[in-house]
């Protein structure tokens, strides 16, 4: 083996490392902790009976004065527009797409999970929500995700009566499939497009409601800021994407169903749109972001191509069953044809880093390494800034001991969407293949009611940060959306609006009116500006930094450099941005630059959270905090918590609210893979 | 490669529109179709000009957003979503047309960008099966025959990009219409409301300004997904059914 194969360089450490205590970074102050989750006492498993039978009730007839704002149509947001439109509130759904249809849930692929033990192989509640824990590396709340594991069930009944076609046996019952590496088979799935079945579902349960009259949708229609009245979320100011109005809209309570905010490195497999605005207007107005710096990146994704790259594509891992992943060992032949490389000249690094678990070590373990060798200048595909951003991903041994046909038959589609993207035959040439950012655990800090710190704001989906810890197990985000949307909000929300309908407000209320001047000054402000460089390029900027210091691996003095390069970045952004046309026409150039003005912030804020964070877990990876065998190792003496910011104000720091994780249900571990 | 452009531009709904032509030079062929657009954009922006508006948003062939006509096919030469053409499907020197739907009821909002809201309309008209929260049996207690559930699997694929109607003669929405009647039709769950259904979107459909089926059967070679013609036939099947039945 050449000597100068090295798995990370990085000094090894088996305690904390020795960094200034909390707050003296300098980038932050620590406030009061959290002290009350409204998470119910007793046993786990009767938590959310006792919970939904506490919570008050809303009389039907009182339902439909109380005007309920949901901002997002996903699965998390169109079920509950769905669900809450049924039970008779007055519903009002914004989304930024053309049609609610369009969410970004519908690129989900893989499946949902679900303790339904049709395979009567072992599962149940309980293992749900133990393997939903354990893969979160114990960073999530306990009480959450056995609430979570308990609905589960209930998910796959809504769907199949409103008519998802689920794979079935021949018998006509619903199959299963394994998935995420735990040992039963709970997931449900329609082919490789789940995510868009369920979306479709919800879009139609939310359409029916519309057509009922209970539920408005405004489509083409971005929230620009929150109105908070008397300490209470009472509404949000919208732009109409089309002709450019600025309205108000007000309610009894907001629900921000959002999503996540993965587009802050500007490359990732969200949809180009997805954006933390709505989170990000909440959390200046005082909602806690909790973990913002939870990222995952998931391994096999088609690579970039060029510096004109726009978006990421996310092929199921299911590949690595079969494909081996390598680099050549020496860098000068990382430009030749891969094929007239010989075998005694390829690096399979997995399988000699991790010999026990080759090619099928957890995601976090695959991303990082090839984010490694491609580092020290092995990686493979075109130049993308400094390095080659890419790894083989080699079937030729599959098609040698099972046939072309058999690897045909398993994995037809996704050969197929490769070479339709790269212009490659993988059947002929090794995939390239490089992970990819495509969902955040990290979100908009909630009760166990869904409830924000702000009353009656409430966050459902990936736009919250409750259920997936630092790590999110495959064909959980589904599973969590539509638990969300269905089954807790419906019931946990009318314990709020059993005290409304609220005092009536008018949209010249001083504070009503502060809100929409804020969204008015900001537009007129971007379209002022009249600089130089466009939103894009900002943007891009900004993903580069995040990427390189915030993604796989993330280091001490590599966040202190990204938080000093995002500020310099941001002042140039808010002195040199050019944004053309007008603030009443369709103007995509202006959406973006709000959007990319709040990822600036944020991403700094996450860089602060990571740095915070001096232990590894999940898809947090800190340099300095990793066993002998470079796997992640937690400090669950100094960190299990969950990292809640308040905003500190302009220029101000933010500040560090405290929630301690106490696990009753389970036994705090370290994750071990061998 | 090096490109001419003719790309139809128009201010908003009721502004005359054009086609203006732009030269674009540097395109890898490894570029998607929608970043030979961003590269425009960036270099429109960077001459003090307006950029191209178009729509789109997963650039994975999921969410159904984009909608070119590229040389005058929906979503260009390959039966692909526009987002998932690349530019390997053309040659150094091409002149490429790109305009917006062409529909009467998918008015221009901006350039590119037309107004689908009509297919939103039209699912809630009847395209749902009634199922409140709360209320479903457990998923097992209803088997449904696995050639049925593929079937209507199938037909569930259809992203709702709307290339049936910009492709269709006449402009119908027969292929989107007989997508999510035969999906549904094709379950046991959605039996009950099986022929209510297809009255209530047909009439919903004729309403929003759609154009009859002739059978001409460019929907289906124009579909992303490859929805076959064949629920068009599902369609009038269940549609004449219903009409004995007096609905």
């Amino acid at each position: 083996m050449a000597s100068t194969v090295d798995v990370s360089g990085n000094t090894v450490l088996t305690t904390p490392p020795n960094q200034q205590s909390d707050d003296a970074h300098g980038y932050y102050t620590l406030g009061e902790k959290i002290a009350d989750t409204k998470a119910p006492a007793g046993p786990i498993k009767d938590r959310w009976t006792t919970h939904k039978m506490n919570n008050r009730l809303v009389n039907p007839a009182n339902r439909r004065k109380l005007d309920v704002i949901i901002v997002g149509t996903g699965l998390a947001g169109g079920a509950a527009a769905a669900t809450m439109g049924e039970a008779g509130y007055n519903v009002k759904s914004f989304c930024y797409q053309d049609s609610p249809r369009r969410a970004h849930s519908i690129a989900a692929q893989g499946g949902i999970n679900a303790a339904k033990n049709y395979k009567e192989d072992g599962d149940s509640t309980y293992r749900l929500f133990y393997d939903t824990v354990k893969g979160g590396d114990y960073r999530s709340r306990e009480s959450n995700v056995y609430r979570l594991a308990e609905v589960s069930a209930n998910i796959i009944d809504q769907c199949v009566a409103q008519g998802v076609p689920f794979a079935r046996e021949y018998g006509g019952l619903l199959d299963n499939r394994s998935f995420g590496g735990v040992q039963v088979s709970r997931t449900f799935y329609a082919r490789g497009q789940t995510g868009q079945q369920l979306l479709i579902g919800a879009y139609q349960a939310m359409e029916r409601q519309v057509a009922a009259g209970t539920v408005t949708q405004y489509t083409r229609h971005e929230m620009l800021e929150l109105i908070i009245v008397d300490g209470k979320a009472r509404g949000i100011i919208a732009r109409d994407m089309v002709t450019g109005a600025i309205e108000t809209h007000l309610a009894d309570v907001v629900v921000l169903a959002s999503g996540g905010y993965g587009n802050v490195f500007f490359l990732s497999t969200n949809a180009m749109g997805s954006n933390v605005t709505a989170a990000w207007r909440a959390h200046r107005k005082g909602a806690y972001m909790a973990n913002p710096c939870y990222t995952q990146i998931h391994p096999t994704c088609i690579p970039v191509s060029g510096d004109h790259q726009s978006k990421l594509t996310l092929m199921s891992e299911s590949l690595r069953n079969d494909g081996r992943i390598w680099v050549p060992k020496k860098a000068e032949d990382c430009t030749k044809d891969p094929r007239d490389i010989p075998e005694e000249d390829r690096d399979y690094y997995l399988e000699r880093i991790y010999p026990s678990f080759g090619n099928l070590v957890p995601r976090d373990i695959a991303s990082r390494q090839a984010k490694n060798v491609c580092d020290e200048g092995r990686g493979v595909g075109p130049m993308v800034g400094d390095f080659r951003r890419g790894v083989y991903l080699d079937f030729a041994d599959a098609i040698k001991r099972l046939g072309e046909d058999a690897v045909r038959e398993k994995y037809d589609n996704l050969f197929d969407m490769y070479e339709r993207i790269t212009g490659e035959n993988p059947y002929e040439v090794p995939m390239r293949i490089y992970p990819a950012v495509h969902y955040v655990m990290g979100g908009l800090w909630v009760d166990y009611d869904l409830q924000s710190n702000i009353e009656g704001l409430f966050v459902t989906g990936e736009a919250n940060f409750s259920d997936h810890g630092a790590n999110r197990l495959g064909a959980s985000a589904l599973m969590q959306g539509l638990a969300d949307g269905y089954f807790v909000l419906p019931n946990t929300i009318r314990e709020y609006l059993a005290d409304g309908p609220f005092d009536a407000i008018d949209e010249s209320h001083p504070d009503v009116v502060a809100a929409r001047t804020e969204v008015e000054d900001r537009i007129q402000k971007f379209l002022s500006i009249n600089g130089t460089r466009t939103v894009d390029s900002y943007h891009k900027e900004l993903g580069n930094i995040m990427w390189e210091y915030c993604g796989m691996e993330r280091t001490e003095d590599g966040l202190r450099k990204a938080i000093d390069m995002i500020r310099e970045l941001k002042a140039d952004f808010w002195s040199n941005v050019k944004v053309l046309g007008t603030a009443d026409s369709l103007n995509q150039s202006l959406e973006k630059a709000g959007r990319v003005a709040d990822f600036l912030e944020l991403g700094e804020l996450m860089c602060i959270d990571a740095l915070n964070r001096r232990e590894s877990c999940g898809g947090h990876f800190r340099a300095e905090s990793q066993t002998e065998d470079g796997e992640a190792l937690r400090h669950d003496d100094e960190f299990a918590y969950v990292a809640a910011w308040e905003f500190g104000g302009e220029g101000g720091q933010p500040v560090l609210h405290k929630e301690d994780l106490v696990y009753t249900a389970i036994e705090m571990k370290q994750r071990s893979y061998k | 490669m090096r490109l001419t452009l003719k790309i139809w531009r128009q201010e908003n709904a009721s502004a005359q529109g054009a086609l203006q032509t732009y030269d674009l030079d540097g395109i890898s062929a490894d570029m998607s179709f929608l970043e030979m657009l961003d590269v425009l954009n960036e270099k429109l922006q960077g001459e003090g000009q307006e950029p191209v508006a178009f729509d789109h948003d997963c650039r994975e062939g999921i969410c159904g957003t984009c909608s070119l006509m590229i040389n005058g096919e929906a979503h260009g030469p390959e039966v692909t979503t526009t987002c998932q053409l690349h530019m390997r499907s053309f040659n150094d020197g091409d002149t490429i047309t790109i305009e917006p739907w062409r529909a009467d009821a998918f008015p221009v909002v901006r350039d590119l960008i037309v107004d689908r809201s009509a297919f939103d309309r039209i699912i809630q008209s009847g395209g749902f099966i009634s199922a409140n929260t709360g209320s479903a049996p457990e998923a097992n207690s209803v088997p449904a025959p696995r050639d049925k559930a593929m079937r209507a699997f199938n037909v569930a694929t259809c992203i709702g990009c709307g290339a049936c109607v910009a492709a269709c003669p006449n402009g119908s929405a027969s292929l989107f219409m007989g997508a999510k009647i035969t999906h549904l039709g094709e379950l046991p769950q959605g039996q009950p409301e099986r022929y209510s259904r297809v009255v209530d979107m047909v009439a919903q459909h004729d309403h929003e300004g759609f154009g009859g089926c002739t059978n001409i059967g460019e929907c289906a070679s124009a579909c992303p997904k490859e929805i076959p013609l064949d629920v068009i036939s599902q369609l009038n099947k269940d549609l004449r059914d219903a009409m004995r039945m007096g609905l």
